[in-house]
């Protein structure tokens, strides 16, 4: 179940006491044949150190690129990533499932 | 998230109760809901059938949509008898999810050649439930036969309130243990809310088939709302 993600989210506070800036991405749907359910969450502090996967790898990279911008502004996003499009260079999911992905800021 | 949710979430994590956080994936706001407050929760419908099937997901609400992400605590298995059935019974709980313990006291029984991988604790149920930290979040299961052992580990399992418990016998033997347990101090409440005989009715004859029958029941009681559950009993 969602225990795994225990360890993340208690990081995601001690990164916070810190003194870092933190951002929480979560998967908040999915179509077809997603690596992760809802629910799947990443943390990222501002070194650009993240932990979880909302993914499992495939998009990970772009993820922690648009939480830095918002640890930044502080204004929430969604992203939404499909298939891959080995010609033009994207990201995506190979496995040919569609996600989306709310990035905030903590704190 | 707001650092006093994160701060609440992981305590109320650490403390295994499930709670819900509420988003406004529109504008960020978020709220966190306990699982004793759903109840009084305007989402209440929504928050509970999420709840139940332990799945983050999405609702809308007067035109804003909402992403529920559920926070459930992973599910015990306690097994008391390390017996025959315990021994299909406790990998099949494992391939679904369940954090499980076998416990008894016999340790000819209780041999980690007979529970490969399995957390096992030859113990009396005094000392080794204890420990376990037994909650509502619990499924727990009494199958050695043997009343010295299992009536005591029932005791237990009524005051820690577990959302499932289960006990091996007959109607007969059954009447027996409600009568001894009675005789400890047990409530009829408490009785009520022991599965036995043990498992969904399915035939099931050698001991592997009786683990799936118990595992289809542990899953029933997990996953159905009440109405259906009742019909599934």
């Amino acid at each position: 179940m969602l225990n795994r993600d225990e360890d993340i989210l208690q990081a995601a506070e001690t990164w916070q006491k810190q003194g870092h800036g933190v951002a929480l991405a979560t998967v908040v749907e999915t179509w077809g044949s997603a690596p992760r359910p809802a629910g799947s969450s990443l943390v990222i502090n501002d070194d650009g150190t993240f932990l979880g996967s909302v993914s499992g790898g495939c998009v990970e990279g772009a993820v922690v690129t648009e939480a830095l911008d918002v640890i930044a502004s502080g204004q929430p996003k969604m992203l939404e990533f499909g298939v891959a499009d080995e010609t033009a260079w994207n990201v995506g999911l190979s496995c040919g499932g569609t996600i989306r992905v709310f990035v905030e800021k903590v704190g | 998230m707001k650092l006093e949710i994160l701060k609440e979430l992981n305590a109320e994590r650490a403390a295994r109760r499930p709670v819900i956080i509420v988003t406004d994936t529109a504008n960020g706001e978020q709220r966190l809901v306990k699982a004793k407050d759903i109840a009084a929760d305007p989402l209440r419908a929504e928050l509970s059938k999420q709840l139940r099937m332990g799945k983050s997901g999405n609702v809308e609400v007067a035109g804003n949509k909402l992403f529920l992400n559920v926070y459930a605590p992973t599910a015990k298995l306690v097994i008391i008898g390390a017996v025959h059935i315990s021994q299909a019974l406790a990998p099949l709980a494992r391939s679904l999810d369940y954090d499980v313990t076998v416990v008894d006291p016999r340790t000819a029984f209780a041999s980690p050649e007979r529970f490969p991988d399995v957390p096992l604790v030859a113990e009396w149920p005094d000392v080794a439930l204890p420990p376990l930290n037994v909650d509502h979040y619990t499924a727990f299961v009494a199958v050695t036969h043997d009343p010295k052992i299992d009536d005591p580990a029932l005791l237990h399992a009524f005051d820690r309130d577990c959302f499932y418990i289960g006990a091996l016998g007959s109607r007969k033997t059954h009447a027996k243990r409600a009568e001894r347990l009675r005789a400890q101090g047990a409530k009829d409440s408490d009785i009520a809310r022991i599965h036995a005989p043990i498992g969904l009715d399915i035939g099931a004859v050698s001991p592997s088939e009786i683990a799936v029958a118990i595992m289809a029941e542990i899953t029933a009681q997990l996953r159905l709302p009440p109405k259906e559950k009742e019909e599934a009993a």
